[in-house]
């Protein structure tokens, strides 16, 4: 299966292997505790002790890299996950029954669509106070919207099929199609919709960090390195450039990934059957 | 005998998209009062072309639609009128084989998942042995059971879906162009298949097809359908032999050899 | 018109035609039918010069006195452009829906016979009237979902006639046509071929069709033409057990009368037992060994030559050489 492996692919993974290994690693092992300050090291060139140097407060930057892509995909993993469940379970439902009930399901995505993830973020750290859950709320919001829509779309199709006309001759009821026979066939767009909104995921978190509304001190962030970097960008630009190249390797990662896994089950793709 | 399916006047329409603001879509009237008896263990022959409606009505006649003129009655009860589980049971009687062999099974289920689907689906026991039986009796092994839908050719995927369709012993077998996809060496076979299923269940079937010297094989009587109204009907040697409708000769001419 | 002598066509390990030999003259009408997996769509592909890439291509293909063989892919468009056409089963697939039919028909006019836009017009209305499309006028200014699926391929006949093809390749014109509807096509068809002197290969799994559109036949079985010869002679007698079961397998044709014999069972239709082998387990003598009801011991290793009949006919059976 040669010609499956292209270069997006490839790239692809090894991006997110090495974003999400670096991750995992941090959860056992950093080089330095990335929290504690050490004001006569600061602004630290790369060494043996630091690799990539100090901040402004003398933290090693490894480690706080390292636990911000934690951060990053704790936050996505469950943004996605929590905004894919409720979505896709929309998508499927809305699909089932049809009629009114489809037509109010996906005008309420359309304003979901429409609502802008950074206000609705707001609102929610005016109520709750900014943290890394008011990131992932917001997140997981924006995401049901976009997975309802792709679930529905790839769910009406699979309707049309016989095999769920020979289901429904068999007796089934529109639940026990929608689970046996519905799910099982949109669930490779749905995991490519996934990918791709986790890249998206990563962004809008860093974003949220970037203006105060995700995580929090001493947790590190991406984002919130970035923007603290900012008002330094002329005395240490490396500060900025370093959760910058980060956040690019993450969402380039999983936006390739997601590419490559939408061509190989695109079906236009696959070769036709021959007659 | 008794007739396990009566269809008495069935009509079904269709409103078309609407082409400006002020006025509603037009109607399309897709069948247009339809009615025919089919005794236990018989079969009828549906033959049109591509518009005539048989499609509908095959799905009316499995109360996929409820038409809106007219009922469909099987064994004696309006199909669609029984409440929504009482439906659900009575399927069991009564069951579909549809064309395309590619597209009747779904490709992420084994075969004999898709087999057991209907037991399943109205609670029958000893569901393995039944699964079984219906694979031998289409002339499969038990084995290709545990195999999925692509490992198999269009004539072996059609003996599939004919396994499925007599799983729950239905007194009643509707064929939606279920020999048309496939190769005329293989559509015998399974034309073949279909006369033994019913000598051997007393299956009373509806065989519907574009095909009129396939349907007249296995037909003892033929409905013609044309633009949704019957055009001529009779039974199946008569018919051939002497049709009277310009159309029904048509489609006999259509199928033989000589201009 | 078309020469074709000992073309095969070969996959890794595996060969989709084997050795056909067949020619069309002007103005003639070759059939050639056969079962999915017969070879009968890679056939005309070959004779189009559109083989796909991973193939393997033998033999020689001679195009109105040029031989083709290891022509390269610009000679073969040439010839596309000016000598053969293709049209498909599925007329749908083959237009494109965005596209006005007559921009459609009227762009290789503009193209490749290098015609101005006015000139190319009045050539596109000559040819709807020419393949029997109503109002042409009005068509040329319609989108393909806008006219039936007989309308369509009609369209697609008249951009095939575009380069004033010697050579019309269809393949499975009628496949996706209700039967009258294919008739009118089939007629179309004969009358084109015989006006412009024009050679027809009409690739069809449908006697039916095929007796009424051809006079000359080739029934392919596992890549090789079994049996050919003058289309009725071949149906109303033939002489390979392959062709015998295909014609007597189809309902309405092999003589048989439906109904119910003495006992009241209905009759069954003779089969072919078996289905077609992959291309890969085809035996290496007759392609049809395994599956013929009147096999002989070497059938499966020998490959039986092609007999020479009376009036032009041949099979390619051993029994005919046993002096049967």
């Amino acid at each position: 299966m040669n010609r499956h492996l292209t270069p997006n692919l490839i790239l692809g993974a090894i991006l997110v292997a090495l974003v999400v290994g670096v991750a995992g690693l941090s959860l056992i092992w950093t080089p330095h505790d990335h929290a504690l300050m050490n004001i006569r090291e600061r602004f630290g060139a790369p060494s043996d002790v630091h690799w990539l140097g100090t901040d402004q407060l003398g933290r090693d930057i490894v480690s706080q890299l390292m636990v911000a892509a934690r951060n990053s995909m704790t936050v996505a993993l469950i943004a996605v996950l929590m905004g894919g469940s409720i979505g896709v379970a929309l998508g499927l439902l809305a699909s089932a029954l049809g009629g009114w009930f489809e037509d109010l399901i996906m005008r309420v995505a359309d304003i979901g669509f429409a609502f802008p993830a950074l206000l609705f973020a707001i609102m929610l750290s005016a109520v709750f106070g900014p943290s890394l859950w008011v990131a992932v709320l917001a997140i997981a919001f924006i995401n049901i919207p976009v997975f309802a829509r792709v679930t529905r779309g790839a769910a009406n199709v699979i309707w049309t099929r016989d095999y769920v006309a020979a289901a429904r001759a068999a007796g089934q009821g529109r639940f026990a199609i929608s689970r046996d026979h519905i799910l099982p066939n949109v669930a490779a767009p749905v995991i490519v919709q996934a990918t791709i909104e986790f890249a998206i995921a990563i962004l809008a978190e860093a974003a949220l960090s970037y203006l105060g509304l995700g995580a929090q001190p001493p947790s590190p962030s991406w984002g919130r390195m970035l923007s603290e970097a900012q008002t330094l960008m002329f005395m240490a630009p490396q500060l900025a450039i370093y959760p910058g190249l980060c956040i690019m390797a993450a969402v380039l990662g999983f936006s390739l990934l997601g590419d490559a896994l939408r061509d190989l089950t695109d079906p236009r793709l696959t070769r036709s059957r021959q007659a | 005998m008794s007739a396990i399916l009566d269809v008495r006047a069935v009509s079904r329409r269709y409103s078309l998209p609407r082409r400006s603001l002020l006025r509603s879509g037009p109607v399309l009237t897709a069948v247009d009062r339809v009615s025919f008896t089919l005794e236990r263990g018989r079969t009828l022959g549906i033959v049109g072309e591509s518009g005539s409606g048989k499609s509908t009505l095959a799905r009316m006649i499995m109360a996929f639609e409820a038409p809106d003129e007219g009922e469909v009655r099987f064994d004696g009860r309006t199909l669609h009128t029984l409440p929504a589980g009482e439906l659900r049971l009575l399927r069991r009687s009564f069951q579909m084989v549809f064309q395309d062999p590619w597209g009747s099974l779904d490709p992420r289920r084994t075969v004999a998942w898709s087999i057991a689907e209907p037991l399943r689906a109205t609670g029958a026991d000893q569901v393995g042995r039944r699964v079984d039986e219906a694979l031998d009796q289409v002339g499969l092994r038990a084995e290709d059971g545990r195999k999925y839908p692509h490992e198999f050719s269009g004539g072996q995927r059609q003996r599939i879906a004919i396994a499925r369709a007599i799983v729950t012993r239905p007194a009643l077998l509707v064929a939606d162009e279920a020999v048309s996809a496939l190769d005329v060496s293989v559509q015998a076979q399974i034309l073949n298949l279909l006369m033994d299923l019913q000598e051997e269940l007393g299956l009373a079937m509806v065989f519907i097809s574009h095909d009129l010297p396939v349907v007249a094989c296995l037909a003892d009587h033929v409905l013609v359908m044309r633009a949704g109204r019957p055009v001529e009907a009779g039974a199946t040697a008569g018919l051939i032999a002497a049709p009277r409708d310009d159309y029904t000769k048509s489609l006999l001419a259509a199928g033989g050899l000589m201009p | 018109m078309i020469a074709l002598s000992d073309v095969s066509v070969g996959f890794d390990g595996a060969r989709a035609l084997r050795d056909v030999t067949l020619s069309v003259a002007r103005g003639e009408r070759l059939g050639i039918v056969g079962e999915s997996g017969s070879g009968k769509s890679m056939l005309g592909l070959a004779m189009m010069g559109m083989v796909p890439d991973a193939a393997r291509i033998a033999g020689e293909i001679v195009l109105d006195g040029t031989a083709m063989s290891g022509a390269p892919e610009r000679v073969w468009r040439r010839a596309r452009a000016r000598k053969v056409a293709m049209i498909f089963q599925e007329p749908m697939a083959a237009l494109n829906p965005l596209q006005r039919l007559g921009e459609t028909v009227m762009e290789p006019l503009l193209v490749h016979q290098g015609l101005g836009r006015s000139a190319a017009r009045a050539r596109t209305l000559e040819l709807f009237d020419e393949v029997g499309i109503p109002d042409p006028e009005a068509r040329l200014r319609q989108y393909p979902h806008e006219i039936s699926g007989g309308q369509r391929q009609r369209v697609l006949i008249a951009l095939s006639l575009t380069c004033d093809p010697a050579l019309l390749i269809a393949d499975e014109p009628t496949t996706a046509l209700d039967a009258h509807v294919a008739l009118r096509i089939i007629e179309l068809l004969v009358r084109l071929a015989d006006k412009r002197r024009m050679a027809l290969v009409f690739i069809s799994h449908d006697l039916a069709a095929v007796a009424r559109a051809t006079e000359r036949i080739a029934v392919m079985y596992g890549g090789e033409i079994v049996e050919g010869g003058p289309t009725p002679a071949v149906l109303a007698a033939p002489r390979h057990p392959y062709t015998r079961g295909l014609l007597g397998a189809r309902p309405g044709i092999g003589g048989q009368t439906p109904g119910r014999d003495a006992d009241g069972r209905r009759k069954r239709l003779p089969t072919i037992p078996g289905s077609v082998p992959p291309l890969s387990l085809l035996p290496a003598g007759c392609r049809f060994a395994g599956r013929c009801a009147v096999e002989l011991s070497h059938c499966a290793a020998v490959r039986p030559e092609p007999y020479r009949l009376p009036d032009g006919r041949f099979a390619a059976c051993h029994l005919l050489g046993a002096g049967t």
